[in-house]
């Protein structure tokens, strides 16, 4: 493992690269563009940015004018200010018209530290996830928001990525294969399924070492599509591991345990233990501090898992 | 045989029969009654209400093919209160873009009629209906076409009861920061929303120097009269780097005595009696 990075420079270099290959491409933010690494773009393309101000409803619906008359624009901001904010103009502008509007947003998670409850997103995955004809994304490293970013500019319509603010290991390799809606695995095991997203991929191999040391050999499944999620890998996990745990940094109510959840009840009922935030919000603190706060650490997950291998019996 | 309207220059105003208009303007208002009444239901105060201003932007000031509706260089239309959506398919059916008949499926099953502004019909841009959305995407296409060096002009026909909404500001300030001068709002200033007098449950005023101080240039007209309508249309392209707004102060319920200026047919269909009365009333 390699040293640590924040998904979202991955989404800042990358989105230059892509301005430099196809001038379609155009960004727009509410002012925050520094902090979500869209001013990479804004410096080398300032006449295909447009920092339209703390307006998020105005960034969303700019957008998709623009999708309308044929560019690619990414839509950029704090994960909770662009979907709570703007979501009626996301549900409309955006994923009832069928636009070809990105939206990638920083920020998300407990990790986002000291600024707290207010700027730290939970909510994202369950509330863009109920929108047709929407993909939802949350890569686990770096090489993930890169390439997912190229992959979505190419792809037509809606998508929502979130990336974080804290820096984490790199997991993956720079030109490993990327599918959305195809869960990678991180980690080979038949005792337990670790089903995760994000940052939380990390912290899923850590418990999966964890679990090795006694013994139990848990498989780690990288979601980073959350929707559409990859029915197929879910219940491959389910045939041949018989337990499931699903990790993500957000509430645990609609998010990436309630999609696998779905999956599993209507197919292949086996227990699932879901480790997320609590029906509550964030807090002041660092990255660390929280995750340990908020029960989203590698031992929280190893815990979790044992708790499911036992209610396999 | 659909009637093909294919107009790729702008008019002027001396080429404009203005008594053609008015019986133009008469027979949409009987499409949008038979509509909501065959449907039972829909919003004809805010159609009629706007009725001269959508049949001077498709007579007069517009470029578009209807029969390619997707041509690029067209001017571009948002209508921004998506429950006027009567009168924009029967003003669409009328210049070409679809068979008049079809406008007896409005708001049926299975239908792109659909209740609000839906962009499975030929001619509409975008799908609205949740207010306050439209100037932005209209500033949205502005800016694309400044990027793509294409001159197509963007019009937005905003409710007054509309512009209550946040949004519509944000929106407001971005035309103006950006000097969308291919940017044209126009209000619909029929004074009245869905539970009353607009300035009773939340004043709009003063509305045009709101709009100028934002950075736009206003103008005024009476906005069923044609001519007022179309002078405006063009002054609108006169001032240079700042977007337009065209106040058009209009009668909610126009063209039927009993609908004028009474809320309660904001989203109400006529029927029986009233249907008779009103159709009488557009002879």
């Amino acid at each position: 493992m390699s040293n640590a990075v924040p998904t979202r420079d991955g989404f800042g270099k990358e989105i230059v690269a892509l301005g430099k290959e196809n001038d379609r491409i155009v960004v727009l933010s509410g002012d925050l563009e520094d902090a979500t690494r869209a001013e990479f773009f804004k410096f080398e393309f300032p006449d295909r940015f447009f920092n339209l101000g703390i307006t998020e409803q105005d960034v969303i619906g700019t957008a998709a004018g623009l999708a309308k008359t044929g560019f690619i624009p990414f839509a950029c901001s704090f994960a909770v200010f662009l979907t709570n904010r703007a979501y009626d103009m996301i549900r409309i502008d955006v994923c009832y018209n069928n636009s070809n509007v990105k939206i990638v947003c920083s920020h998300g998670g407990v990790t986002v530290g000291e600024d707290g409850a207010t700027a730290q997103c939970l909510e994202d995955f369950a509330i863009m996830r109920v929108l047709p004809n929407i993909t939802v994304v949350c890569p686990a490293d770096v090489y993930e928001a890169a390439i997912a970013t190229r992959l979505m500019a190419a792809a037509k319509g809606p998508f929502y990525m979130r990336t974080s603010r804290a820096a984490f290991p790199v997991l993956t390799g720079q030109n490993d294969p990327f599918e959305f809606g195809k869960a990678k695995l991180m980690r080979e095991g038949n005792d337990v399924t670790l089903i995760a997203c994000g940052i939380m991929v990390h912290e899923s191999l850590e418990a999966a070492e964890m679990l090795a040391a006694e013994g139990i050999k848990a498989r780690v499944l990288n979601m980073h599509t959350i929707k559409p999620i990859d029915r197929k890998a879910i219940l491959a996990a389910a045939e041949e591991t018989g337990a499931i745990v699903s990790a993500e940094e957000h509430q645990l109510n609609g998010g990436l345990g309630s999609a696998v959840a779905e999956v599993l009840v209507q197919h292949r009922p086996v227990p699932q233990e879901m480790i997320g935030v609590h029906d509550m919000f964030g807090q002041t603190g660092n990255p660390m501090q929280l995750l340990q706060h908020f029960h989203l650490k590698a031992g929280d997950i190893a815990g979790a898992a044992k708790r499911a291998i036992e209610r396999k019996r | 045989m659909l009637p093909v309207t294919t107009k790729e220059k702008v008019l002027s105003v001396k080429e404009i029969d203005i008594n053609r208009l008015r019986e133009t303007a008469s027979q949409i208002r009987k499409d949008i009654i038979n509509m909501v009444s065959r449907a039972a239901c829909g919003h004809p105060g805010g159609s009629l209400s706007a009725v001269e201003i959508l049949i001077a932007l498709y007579d007069y000031k517009m470029r578009y093919r209807s029969h390619d509706p997707e041509w690029e260089d067209r001017d571009r239309l948002i209508v921004s209160k998506g429950h006027a959506s009567a009168v924009v398919y029967a003003v669409l059916a009328h210049y070409g873009f679809f068979p008049k008949e079809d406008l007896k499926n409005y708001r049926t099953y299975g239908s792109p009629l659909q209740g609000h502004v839906h962009f499975g019909v030929p001619g509409v841009e975008f799908n609205t209906g949740s207010l306050g959305h439209g100037l932005s995407v209209a500033n949205g296409m502005a800016l694309g076409g400044k990027l793509r060096k294409n001159n197509f002009k963007v019009y937005c026909v905003l409710g007054d009861g509309e512009i209550q909404e946040g949004s519509v500001w944000e929106a407001a300030m971005t035309s103006a920061h950006h000097h969308l001068d291919n940017v044209c709002a126009i209000v619909d200033y029929n004074k009245v929303q869905e539970n009353g007098p607009t300035n009773e449950i939340k004043n709009i005023e003063p509305l045009a120097s709101k709009w100028s101080s934002f950075g736009w240039n206003v103008i005024e007209v009476n906005g069923h009269d044609f001519h007022e309508l179309i002078s405006a249309l063009d002054a609108a392209d006169q001032e240079k780097g700042c977007p337009a707004v065209i106040i058009a102060n209009t009668i909610k319920g126009k063209g039927v005595s009993f609908m004028e200026g009474n809320y309660k047919w904001h989203g109400k269909a006529p029927k029986g009696e009233d249907f008779e009365k009103a159709m009488k009333e557009l002879q």
